[in-house]
């Protein structure tokens, strides 16, 4: 589904990714940890296609197609979400209006007909059940005055509402209590299918007891330097980075 | 050219929608601005010798003034001599009701989106519709009278309510107020009349509508409100023009009188023809809008959003006389390409326990200019008074500008006013959230702008406010900060 070949990327000349390789296949979870600056949010942003990110050698090939040639928005209809490490406010658009432009536009742009108030509100009821949020926070404007559970809890809604192919967790988990957490994690396993795949990144293992990944991979200075199975997760948790870098 | 360029550039050359004009049989005055020709408009509207004078005094205090200079914006020197100051459709005889009116006149109007058949009621909105110096038609004017409502065009109004013209023309914005409104005193033509008797809430939104249709001409309407107490109404202005190369010039004065806890709300969706891309043409759009809170506890609220005109110079300001009286301005202004604003209001707290609040967003996109200016004066004797300003400046683009130009003046100690200003661009961030969730570039500025916005729609009746949100829209398509 998605196969990344030796890429390299910078921001305001600074390299950030030094040929980093990544291959994920349908039904897979895979995780990314690395200790701070190692390259992580970097990868989730330029997957999803922000254009402050340079990409100076390397190819991402997602669904048969060259990722890198779509813009932002067309990735985004192509499937991809990315659940944002800090939601973004935007002052008087209620979360309800946000997503129902967002999930008519990928209707369409499939060729399928926008969906009306009326059904619109039937789907977006059940997917709240997902990560138990309320109608009083969607009809708020988006993200403006949210608390960090609450920021979080509704990116997870957003991708339940949009059903993306790959989705990419930029440390969901960071800012959240632990009850929280587990809501969130419950909300991603119930989405999982063998048909979408995630990848989460995060610092600490705390959340992988709660999403089991089927693949570990530890970034450090902008390429994948080792990967494993949950249980690497675990060693890294009782070891640090250091003992990869050495 | 990046890619913002060229989506910003796009945008930029979107059409004017009411750019077309259609041919209509004219009485049209010569050019040129002169006693013979205020005699004339005078005579044709069948005026009383008093307002004819009223009009000479008022072009002998214009002749003595000079246009102003202390906006912020760049003006091309209106010549007056070549401007016709009266034109009006030639219609076969005079009207009894809609349905004997032009056809042409009617499918004019149809095709703004303004239907003039009476028995189209569901719309529940009660019009007068005016195209260029003279009123075609009001609709609903019979179960407005039951309840005691005038609403009327000014010219019927001398005619048939001389005594309530006299008493107020002229009482909120005097004819030597400033030079465009001296110029209006001169050579008003048409506009609307309203009068709520005590006690009456109008049930109906009135509305006015103002088209400019034939070349060469100016549009100098003259609109009267009058809220006796204890009397609401909500009163709605929209106005389109053709394209023309040449600037043409609109002088309006609004008058507004508001009774003892009387309540009038006042929406303005301003679309004159802005101009070419190139800044080629367009209106010039300097108007005097002016209410008084006369009465105790009554309240003036204005609401416009401004998206057209080349020019706009304009400043719907409330007198608080009376005591604990309310004014309130709540504006949107959108000036793309070379577009020019200079907007805001000025609040004149005088009677005690008074409390404005202004609420005024620009966006400005383009090579436009953007200018808030603001007065809030709080005399002695209005203690205890409340003044809250938020002006926001929002930025599309490196090659336009947005100014702020506060003026505060308060004579009293126990008084509060507070002032909140911010100047943004669209985030990259917002724009990036947008995009990533499949939103493309033009439908996330329209959702952001719209959202920013959206404190000064929520003023605006339903249904404007829907076509408000459409026309921010359709003017700043695919602008990116």
């Amino acid at each position: 589904m998605l196969e990344i070949k030796n890429l390299h990327v910078s921001v305001d000349n600074n390299k950030i990714l030094k040929g980093l390789n990544l291959s994920v296949n349908k039904g897979e979870i895979h995780a990314i940890m690395g200790p701070n600056g190692s390259g992580k949010s970097t990868l989730a942003q330029v997957i999803a296609g922000r254009k402050e990110y340079k990409v100076n050698k390397g190819s991402i090939i997602y669904s048969n197609k060259k990722l890198l040639e779509l813009s932002a928005d067309e990735r985004a209809k192509q499937g991809i979400f990315l659940a944002f490490q800090y939601p973004i406010e935007i002052p008087g658009i209620s979360t309800t209006n946000f997503i129902k432009t967002a999930v008519n536009k990928i209707r369409v742009s499939k060729g399928k007909k926008p969906l009306d108030a009326v059904s619109f509100l039937k789907v977006m009821k059940e997917k709240m059940k997902i990560v138990k949020i309320n109608q009083t926070l969607l009809s708020r404007s988006i993200n403006e005055g949210f608390s960090g559970g609450e920021k979080k809890r509704n990116e997870i809604f957003q991708m339940a509402m949009l059903d993306p192919k790959l989705a990419i967790l930029d440390e969901t988990d960071s800012g959240l209590d632990i009850d929280a957490l587990k809501i969130v994690a419950k909300g991603v396993n119930k989405l999982k299918s063998k048909n979408n795949a995630t990848i989460i990144i995060t610092h600490y293992q705390r959340l992988l007891n709660y999403i089991i990944p089927d693949y570990v991979h530890v970034l450090i200075d902008g390429k994948v330097v080792k990967s494993g199975d949950k249980n690497l997760a675990q060693e890294l948790e009782k070891k640090g980075y250091d003992w990869i870098r050495a | 050219m990046n890619k913002d360029e060229q989506v910003l550039k796009q945008f930029t050359s979107k059409e004017y929608e009411h750019g077309w004009s259609v041919d209509l049989d004219v009485d049209q005055a010569p050019n040129g601005l002169n006693e013979d020709i205020i005699k004339l408009i005078s005579k044709k509207k069948n005026e009383p010798s008093w307002l004819l004078k009223w009009r000479l005094d008022a072009f002998s205090i214009f002749k003595k003034m000079k246009s102003p200079n202390w906006a912020n914006l760049k003006v091309n020197k209106i010549d007056f001599q070549k401007i016709s100051y009266y034109s009006a459709p030639i219609q076969k005889s005079k009207l009894k009701s809609l349905k004997d009116a032009d056809p042409e006149l009617l499918k004019t109007f149809e095709k703004l989106g303004i239907s003039l058949k009476e028995q189209e009621r569901l719309s529940g909105v009660a019009v007068d519709a005016v195209i260029d110096s003279v009123s075609i038609g009001t609709t609903f004017k019979e179960q407005l009278s039951e309840l005691g409502i005038i609403f009327c065009s000014f010219s019927e109004a001398v005619e048939e309510h001389p005594e309530l013209i006299k008493k107020y023309l002229g009482m909120v914005v005097p004819k030597n107020d400033n030079y465009f409104a001296a110029l209006n005193s001169a050579v008003f033509s048409d506009g609307s009349f309203c009068y709520i008797p005590k006690g009456v809430r109008c049930p109906m939104e009135l509305s006015t509508y103002f088209r400019i249709n034939a070349a060469n001409t100016g549009q100098f309407e003259r609109t009267l409100i009058i809220a006796d107490d204890n009397s609401y109404v909500s009163y709605l202005e929209g106005c389109t023009a053709p394209m023309r190369d040449e600037n043409q010039l609109h002088a309006a004065v609004v008058e507004i009188f508001a009774g003892e806890n009387a309540e009038v709300k006042y929406s303005t969706i301003q679309n004159w023809y802005p101009g070419d891309k190139n800044g080629k043409g367009g209106i010039y759009n300097f108007v005097t809008k002016r209410g008084i809170c006369y009465g105790d506890y009554s309240k003036i609220s204005w609401t416009q959003v401004e998206t057209g005109s080349a020019i706009t110079w304009k400043y719907p300001s409330c007198i608080l006389k009376g005591h604990h009286s309310k004014g309130e301005f709540y504006s949107v202004a959108v000036t793309n390409n070379y577009q020019q604003a200079d907007t805001g209001t000025k609040m004149i707290h005088i009677g005690k326990n008074t409390k404005s609040k202004i609420i005024s967003k620009g966006i400005s996109a383009g090579f436009s200019q953007n200018s808030y200016r603001g007065q809030v004066r709080v005399m002695k004797r209005a203690t205890e008074s409340r003044n809250f300003s938020q002006c926001d400046s929002l930025l599309l683009g490196n090659n336009c500008g947005a100014h702020t130009f506060p003026y505060i003046d308060v004579e009293n100690k126990s008084s509060i006013i507070e002032h909140e200003a911010t100047t943004s661009k669209i985030g990259e961030d917002q724009m990036f959230y947008c995009l990533q969730r499949g939103i493309d570039e033009e439908n996330a500025v329209a959702l952001i702008v719209n959202g920013y916005a959206k404190e000064v729609f929520n003023q605006l009746p339903m249904e404007f406010s829907v076509e408000a949100s459409k026309l921010l829209s359709l003017t700043l398509e695919g602008s990116v900060g």
